[in-house]
């Protein structure tokens, strides 16, 4: 109860304090550059100065927010780089040279290709064909949302209930894993699918697929509608069938819908740790990059130097798909 | 005293576009001014500049004869109605009323006693406590107008208010702002609007521009009958003007031209060209063309190439020879003639016009 | 096209392939509630999909204590029942662990020095001996028994109090909610003054929101924690803090907060922003009584995401909240129990299940709004 109340109190002091903070500073700046019942001189140059002064008002906050948790931690990154564990000697590039002499690096990066090839194609694929039969079906709305509900389930929650599927028992043990019950079913030889080495990051990238589906059906579904009737039912008269108008008539009308699902997948995998940590923490030849990086900021009290050059990979992965989307943004302002 | 005066106003674009080239005007308190004219011609840049949404980047505006280039809009006493009517959708017709009035800290009986009464102008009484969608198209026209009464503004901005209603509750509407107009003698209303049947009916005077420029400033009728050049002159009236090139036989009192291109016209246009065989242009509304029996009747001799029957009226299409373009003849009522026909034509003198190779109007 | 298809072979190939694919996508969870609400040990002899029917265990227990005998005649005599009450049949029994299944029910068994155990369907036995019993504990019985389906809130029960996910369930509570509220105060803001407010180095601050939009939280997470101790050092407070993960969820979430919320506002009608500034109302009033008002369904997608993506975090907690007890959030709970008692299921699975049941309902209840915020942050 105690704990309760505390946590109330804090929760209110914090959100409270936003309040004030724009209440405040807002009404501060009228007081100091009033704009009423002035001469008409004061009141121009009062409302020049409010004007210019009321964006970083406004701004201020996420600002300041941005630059202290994404701008600095990114150039000190890259600073860290190249310094010793504790981040108080320059050692050069000698982070780098460790980081490419590595097994455990090169098997981080072989995975975690596999899963950025695997991943993005299976869940957006799976993302498109949900999303056009559901389309045409009556209880297709019923079906998107139960496709759509593992979007809720924390990564973690998504292992436990996958790990139950994988479940193994040795010797003659009923299953209790459905996947090796299926098997056993099926007269085969129950398998302890985690610990199965390069197939098992199959099994892990399965999670994410599951949980991703829904989100890519969601996207294309809502552009699959937004394709114009009349292009679908001209392609019918000129006598397309059903497969041609999907893949020449849809599929090219939605391709930049399906670019964005897919980069959007891509930057989630890059990131993906959660999974990896809660299945195998990296064992049986399953390490990727983000798990990899945890590990050595906390491995034998952190080694911030190696860890900030495995962050600094992954970000070198992200950055081509940062200049599209500024590219992409840039373009779609330019045309308001 | 609400004049409105404009002293050299320019509007450039930081992309180095001239919407507006120093416009002038001098709009006196009380009047019902239009800006009319073709899209992208900056009427709605200039009327957003007066209201203050829009810097001005030269030239002065005054208005009460102070300056108020920097002015907010709020303290430039006018109020704006807009093309999309711009009501809030979450606040009811009451609250979208009041909201002026409680951002100026009016106290609740001073806004709601203005509430009302503007209401019971505009017969919104009914609907006060409705939310904006819950209103056909012309209430929340009315919502809008209503909106810019209560703040009893010096000048009236509106921009375009009737492009968003269906043909018949835009004459009716129209209807309504022309009686505003009567009810409120004292106020300015700037009115914006490509339309030039609003623009002929409502203004008292009407400020006609095209690609940045004033072409002419005046009451409806005079735009009308006194075009100040080609441009105004096809621009008013529908269908527009019939202008043909022409050259110039005999200048003086009354002057001769020749048309299509042998055709003389007599006109009692003065004109004072030197040389003989100057190029000009000679105009004729639709409306002024009347078909007439005889070649002799007329000047004007030709085949129909087309006939638009309208039902209180015809439109002839009539390609005279030696004329690259059809001229079109606007008879009223229904007429026996077809496709193929020959038809003449005949028109007063004095409702002929005739502009100097620069397309402006030769004074009469 | 899509209507003059509804009564083709092909439609019914439709209709199959997505309930397959529903089954497939919904059989995992549904299976993890099942679980769940299991007698903890039928759930780990059988899988699931049995939960419904009888299930066959091989139980050993112990026969009530020596203490309990009563002299019957010249023998003397242990009663009691193997189910204890519990419902089921038993089929067979034995004495010992090399033949669990020696005897059949009702019949008399005979055990070494004259003693005998019979034991009937409905669990009744009776233990004979000669002589009188000795010793502390009662005899080993085995028997297997047909248990009939059992469902309980035991596990619940048990995880939420010795397991402490009552308390991690507050915590991420305390988490989640000002991590929820705080960045839309802000981001909305900002999304405001990037959409309707002139001013200098604008396009540059929107093209850096977009660009940190997919900037990894791993390449933020070793000098935040860097600054975090020296700002715990500072104030004395050490380094984990709940204002300290708030402002970190903060941090993280306000690119897309800001993008989401900018795309939505700038999308509003420029009129009604106008004619709010003729009737006299400040950025801030305009702000305040039109754009707040009216961005309604835009700051409920955004909430939503910021509430599911805070709840279901591990990494941004484990780094900045730590791993003691107080302030383990239900994701690095769970994730205890996944290292600590990995192979007790009705533990993990009822864990499992309390840890997505809320945003599961938030999921399923405001999809709505989720579903239009995804749009807007994807889609053109």
């Amino acid at each position: 109860m105690a704990q309760l109340a505390s946590a109330l109190m804090t929760m209110i002091v914090g959100i409270l304090g936003c309040v004030v903070y724009f209440y405040g500073s807002n009404i501060l700046l009228d007081k100091i550059f009033p704009t009423k019942n002035r001469p008409a001189q004061d009141v121009a140059r009062n409302l020049r100065i409010a004007n210019n002064v009321r964006p970083w008002l406004f701004l201020g906050p996420a600002v300041l927010l941005l630059t202290f948790y994404l701008f600095y931690p990114v150039i000190d990154s890259i600073r860290l780089s190249f310094f010793d564990r504790s981040g108080d000697e320059f050692v050069g590039i000698s982070n780098y040279v460790w980081l490419f002499g590595n097994d455990e690096f090169f098997e981080s990066f072989q995975n975690n290709m596999l899963w950025l090839i695997v991943v993005p194609t299976m869940s957006t694929f799976l993302g498109l064909v949900i999303a056009t039969m559901t389309d045409r079906i009556w209880w297709g709305n019923i079906a998107k949302s139960l496709i759509f509900m593992p979007m809720a389930i924390s990564f973690i929650g998504a292992s436990v209930i996958w790990k139950f599927i994988y479940d193994f028992r040795s010797g003659g043990d009923a299953q209790i894993g459905l996947l090796n019950a299926i098997v056993v079913f099926f007269g085969g030889e129950p398998q302890n699918w985690i610990t199965m080495p390069f197939w098992n990051n199959f099994f892990l990238m399965v999670i994410l697929i599951w949980v991703q589906t829904g989100f890519a059906m969601v996207i294309l579904s809502a552009a699959l509608r937004g394709i114009p009737d009349e292009t679908i039912e001209a392609a019918v008269l000129d006598g397309a069938s059903g497969v041609q108008i999907f893949f020449k008539i849809m599929v090219p009308q939605i391709w930049g819908t399906i670019a964005v699902v897919w980069t959007t997948i891509t930057i989630l995998v890059l990131k993906v740790f959660d999974i990896v940590l809660a299945m195998t923490n990296g064992q049986w030849d399953t390490q990727v990059l983000a798990n990899q990086m945890f590990d050595w900021m906390f491995r034998g009290g952190g080694d911030f130097g190696r860890g900030a050059v495995v962050a600094i990979v992954i970000m070198v992965m992200v950055i081509p798909i940062m200049v599209w989307n500024i590219k992409r943004a840039n373009a779609e302002m330019e045309g308001r | 005293m609400a004049d409105v005066k404009l002293t050299h106003v320019k509007k450039i674009y930081s992309n180095k576009v001239e919407v507006l080239k120093d416009i002038n005007l001098d709009i006196k308190q009380g009047e019902f001014i239009v800006f009319v004219g073709p899209s992208g011609c900056g009427k709605s840049t200039l009327l957003r500049m007066i209201s203050g949404l829009e810097e001005i980047t030269s030239g002065t505006l005054e208005i009460d004869g102070q300056v108020v280039n920097d002015v907010p809009p709020a303290l430039r006493g006018i109020a704006m109605v807009f093309q999309s009517y711009a009501l809030y959708p979450h606040m009811s017709v009451y609250d979208n009323m009041a909201f002026s009035l409680q951002i100026a800290k009016l106290s609740k009986e001073d806004i709601d006693q203005q509430v009302r009464k503007a209401a019971d102008l505009l017969q919104l009484t009914p609907y006060l406590d409705r939310l904006p969608k819950a209103l056909s198209g012309g209430q929340r026209q009315r919502v809008a107008i209503g909106r810019a009464i209560v703040r009893r503004p010096k000048v009236f901005l509106f921009d375009e208010p009737l492009s968003n209603l269906d043909a018949a509750l835009r004459v009716a509407t129209r209807m309504e702002i022309a009686n505003l107009k009567e009810s409120m003698p004292d106020s300015t209303m700037i009115y914006v609007t490509h339309d030039q049947v609003e623009a002929m009916t409502l203004a008292d005077r009407i400020v006609l521009l095209s690609g940045g420029d004033v072409e002419q400033v005046g009451p409806p009728l005079d735009l009308y009958e006194h075009p100040a050049n080609v441009f105004v002159a096809k621009f008013i009236g529908s269908p527009s003007m019939n202008v043909v090139p022409c050259k110039i036989e005999k200048a003086g009192e009354q002057t001769s031209v020749s048309i299509c291109p042998s055709i003389v016209v007599d006109t009692p246009i003065v004109t004072d060209v030197k040389e003989e065989s100057k190029a000009a242009f000679f105009g004729i509304r639709p409306e002024n063309l009347v078909v007439v029996e005889t070649a002799e009747e007329g000047f004007l001799t030709g085949e129909v190439t087309f006939v638009e029957s309208l039902g209180e009226a015809t439109l002839l299409y009539v390609k005279v020879p030696g004329c690259d373009e059809a001229m079109i003849a606007k008879q009223a009522g229904t007429l026996n003639i077809k496709r193929g026909d020959t038809v003449h034509l005949s028109a007063l003198p004095e409702k002929m016009h005739l502009f100097d190779s620069n397309e402006l109007s030769y004074l009469r | 096209m899509i209507t003059s298809s509804k009564r083709s072979p092909l439609t019914y190939l439709v209709h199959a392939t997505v309930l397959f694919l529903v089954v497939i996508w919904t059989i995992p969870t549904a299976g993890l509630f099942i679980s769940s609400i299991r007698d903890k040990d039928q759930l780990s002899v059988s899988g699931w999909w049995t939960a419904l029917s009888t299930s066959e265990q091989r139980i050993v227990t112990r026969a009530n204590d020596p203490e309990t005998q009563t002299k019957e005649g010249d023998l003397f005599v242990i009663r009691g029942n193997l189910l204890e009450g519990g419902s089921g049949v038993v089929v067979k029994f034995g004495s010992s662990s090399l033949k669990p299944e020696a005897f059949n029910v009702e019949t008399l068994a005979e055990l070494k020095k004259g003693k005998t155990l019979q034991v009937s369907e409905n669990g009744d036995y009776v233990l004979s001996s000669p002589d009188e019993w000795r010793g502390s504990r009662g005899q080993r019985i085995f028997y297997t028994a047909e248990i009939p389906p059992r469902f309980t809130l035991d596990n619940y029960r048990e995880v939420l109090g010795t397991e402490g996910l009552g308390q991690s369930f507050l915590n991420s509570l305390t988490v989640t909610i000002p991590a929820t509220v705080i960045p839309i105060l802000v981001a909305a803001f900002a999304a405001y003054a990037l959409a309707w407010m002139r001013f200098p180095g604008r396009a540059l601050l929107l093209a850096s929101v977009v660009g940190l939009l997919v900037v990894p939280l791993q390449m933020s997470l070793i000098p935040l924690l860097k600054s975090y101790n020296l700002i715990g050092e500072f104030f004395g407070v050490g380094s984990k803090t709940y204002v300290g993960i708030w402002l970190a969820h903060t941090g993280f979430g306000l690119p897309l907060a800001i993008y989401l919320l900018r795309n939505y506002i700038a999308g509003l009608p420029r009129e009604i922003i106008e004619s709010a500034r003729v009737d006299g109302a400040s950025d801030f009033d305009i702000f305040r009584k039109i754009i707040l008002p009216l961005s309604f369904p835009a700051l409920a997608s955004f909430a939503i995401f910021q509430f599911l993506w805070v709840w279901n975090d591990l990494l941004i907690a484990m780094v900045f909240l730590g791993n003691n007890e107080e302030h383990l959030v239900l994701t690095g709970q769970l994730r205890e129990l996944l290292g600590s008692r990995g192979g007790n299921w009705e533990i993990l699975t009822a864990s499992a299940f309390i840890t997505i049941i809320i945003p599961l309902c938030v999921f399923f209840s405001l999809q709505r709004y989720l579903v239009r915020g995804l749009l807007a942050g994807s889609v053109k």
